[in-house]
Formats: structure tokens, C-alpha cells, sequence
């Protein structure tokens, strides 16, 4: 549904852009093709990735080790768990809610959400083809600590959620 | 050798995925099944993007850009950000190259890193499930802190960061 949509607009701006300026409309889609060979060996390894962290992390295995009294190590341990694994965004708030349901600790999941839709270790190398070095592992860095700063927010409105 | 470098971490991550099929084959077949799933998904979603992409290259004017998203942009810089990044589909990776885009196209790096975090943070359509498995305080709440937090980083980033050498690899361009 979504893609059908996202290709209906791309089929129609292609067009409309064709009929305008064939030059501009070609040198568009080979900008587009370039990225795509170039970016190949990245998207590739965040496949793989995507695969190897879903089989793994099942939620028995992540509720293990994030339950209600893991604390601070339980954050620790989420946000960790979070950049590593890089799951689809539909996958995660399911995934969330399960691992609460098996005795996960909310503190400790919303650690878990927030580093598994912003820190991509999967996607570093991409990230670094495109932006460069500092500005990523910058930019990772820096939603970790967003992780945190939700997780104590959370901690502290725990009681009226 | 720069080969070897740029196919690494698809040679370690096959290594290992071969590692699984051999300790745990059940566990084996789901990885190889989720990550064929997951590339159905990306081969999908992305050459639209990367075409959207590329047409944001060859029509938009750079000084559009520069007066909805540039340096003195302000709230307009903001909203932009808000409408690109709550209205997307897709994983984090696919915003990379629309922001390298705008960036190239005159856009603050301010307004590209909050595009960012609303794009990991705040889009719709995952806000829904969101909703819907923790409730709209919850929802809230994690949006409120990520857009706050993110367009904190973002002033940042601007005052840390110099565009030029931001943009130093023309990811459109396959020659280096």
C-alpha cells in the first residue's frame, strides 16, 4: 500500500519531469543508479544484518536481561542491544510490547525503541560513506544519549503512565 | 585492498551468518529468510527514493531551498524538517541520502540533523503503531523528548560542523 503510493508519486514527478526536460529528467536517473551501485556493499550488509539480529534476538532472550529490576545496567544493557540490532520500525513497537508483556521493564525497553529506530551500527558504514566520520559516529553518539535522557523521563512519569 | 575494505562487513556478517546455519540450523534459515524478506522490502522502496532523490538534484533550486531550509530560515527551516521527516516511510538509512541532498542543495546543517531525528523519532505512520502498543502519553512523551533533543543537536552540530567538508563525497557521482 505504501510502496503503491511512493510509486505512483515517483511514476507521475518522473513524468512530469520528462516531459519538461528530457536531459535533466535522464541525468536525474543516472544520479539515481550511481547511488544505488555505489551504496550496494552497505545496503547489503544492513540485509544481512536486519536477518541475523531478528533471529537472534528473540524476546525471550532481550526480556531475560532487561526485567523491571535491571536498573541502570538494565538501560546499559538495552541501549546496547539497541544499537546493535537494527530491526524494520514496524517490527519494533510489536516487539516492544511483547518484551514488556514477558516481564521486560518499560524504563529499560523505551531505552531499547529509542536506540533501535536512531543508532544504526548496521548502518554506520552507509552513514559514513555519506556524511564522513565525525559526524556520524557524532550523530550515533548523540542518540544514545537521547536514549537515556527518554529512559529517565520515563522512570520518572512511570507512576501516571 | 580498498575492495576487500569496502566489502568487509558484508564478508564478516556472511561469515557469520554461515556460523549460525552451521551451530543452529533452525535459527540459520530464519536469519537467511528475514534478511531475503527484508531485501524485498529495501529493493522496493529504495530506487523510488534514490529517483525522488535525484530529481531533488536536477529541479529544485538551490536558492528554494536556501530560503526554506537555509541559515536564516528559522521556524519555516523547522516545519520543512517536520513535514519531510513525519510524513516518510521507510528505515533511517533511506533518509541519509535525501538529507546529503538538501544539504548540498543550501540547507542548514541545523534543520538536516532534526530532519533526522524526526525521521527516527516522529513519523506518522510508525507513531500509529506506536499509539497502539503503548498509549498516546507514552507516544507523546517520546516525541516531545526526541524533537526537543534532536533540534538541540542539531544547533550543535551546526556550530561543530563546516558544511563543506560535510559534503566532500558526491555519493551521485560514481568517479572519486
Amino acid at each position: 500500500m505504501q510502496s503503491m503510493i511512493l510509486y505512483s508519486v515517483i511514476v507521475i514527478l518522473t513524468s512530469i519531469s520528462w516531459l519538461n526536460d528530457r536531459k535533466k529528467t535522464k541525468k536525474a536517473i543516472i544520479k539515481a543508479k550511481n547511488m544505488l551501485i555505489k551504496l550496494a556493499p552497505e545496503l547489503l550488509a544492513i540485509l544481512l544484518f536486519v536477518g541475523l539480529s531478528l533471529a537472534v534476538l528473540t524476546p525471550d532472550v532481550i526480556s531475560s536481561f532487561i526485567g523491571e529490576q535491571s536498573g541502570l545496567i538494565g538501560v546499559v544493557l538495552a541501549s546496547i542491544v539497541g544499537s546493535f540490532a537494527m530491526l524494520p520500525s514496524f517490527v519494533v513497537f510489536p516487539l516492544a510490547s511483547t518484551l514488556v508483556e514477558n516481564g521486560a521493564g518499560l524504563v529499560q525497553v523505551s531505552a531499547l525503541i529509542a536506540t533501535l529506530v536512531s543508532v544504526g551500527f548496521a548502518s554506520l558504514p552507509m552513514e559514513r560513506r555519506i556524511f564522513g566520520k565525525e559526524f556520524t559516529y557524532l550523530r550515533n553518539l548523540s542518540a544514545v544519549v537521547m536514549a537515556f535522557v527518554f529512559a529517565f523521563v520515563i522512570w520518572v512519569v512511570l507512576p501516571w503512565l | 585492498m580498498a575492495i576487500i575494505k569496502r566489502w568487509r562487513a558484508l564478508i564478516i556478517l556472511s561469515l557469520l551468518l554461515i556460523g549460525l546455519v552451521a551451530i543452529n540450523p533452525e535459527r540459520g534459515q530464519t536469519a537467511v529468510s528475514l534478511t531475503l524478506g527484508s531485501a524485498k522490502d529495501m529493493f522496493l522502496l529504495l530506487p523510488p527514493i534514490l529517483v525522488l532523490v535525484g530529481l531533488i538534484d536536477q529541479w529544485i533550486d538551490k536558492s528554494l531551498l536556501i530560503k526554506y531550509m537555509g541559515d536564516d530560515a528559522k521556524f519555516t527551516g523547522v516545519l520543512v524538517a517536520l513535514l519531510l521527516g513525519g510524513l516518510a516511510a521507510g528505515p533511517m538509512y533511506i533518509a541519509f541520502p535525501i538529507a546529503i541532498t538538501l544539504l548540498k542543495k543550501g540547507a542548514n546543517i541545523r534543520y538536516i540533523v532534526f530532519f533526522l531525528g524526526v525521521w527516527t523519532t516522529a513519523k506518522l505512520p510508525i507513531v500509529l503503531f506506536e499509539v497502539s502498543a503503548f498509549g498516546w502519553k507514552y507516544t507523546l512523551i517520546h516525541v516531545l523528548v526526541g524533537l526537543f533533543f534532536f533540534y538541540f543537536v542539531g544547533v550543535f552540530f551546526e556550530k561543530h560542523f563546516d558544511r563543506e567538508t560535510l559534503l566532500k563525497e558526491d555519493i551521485t557521482n560514481l568517479a572519486e
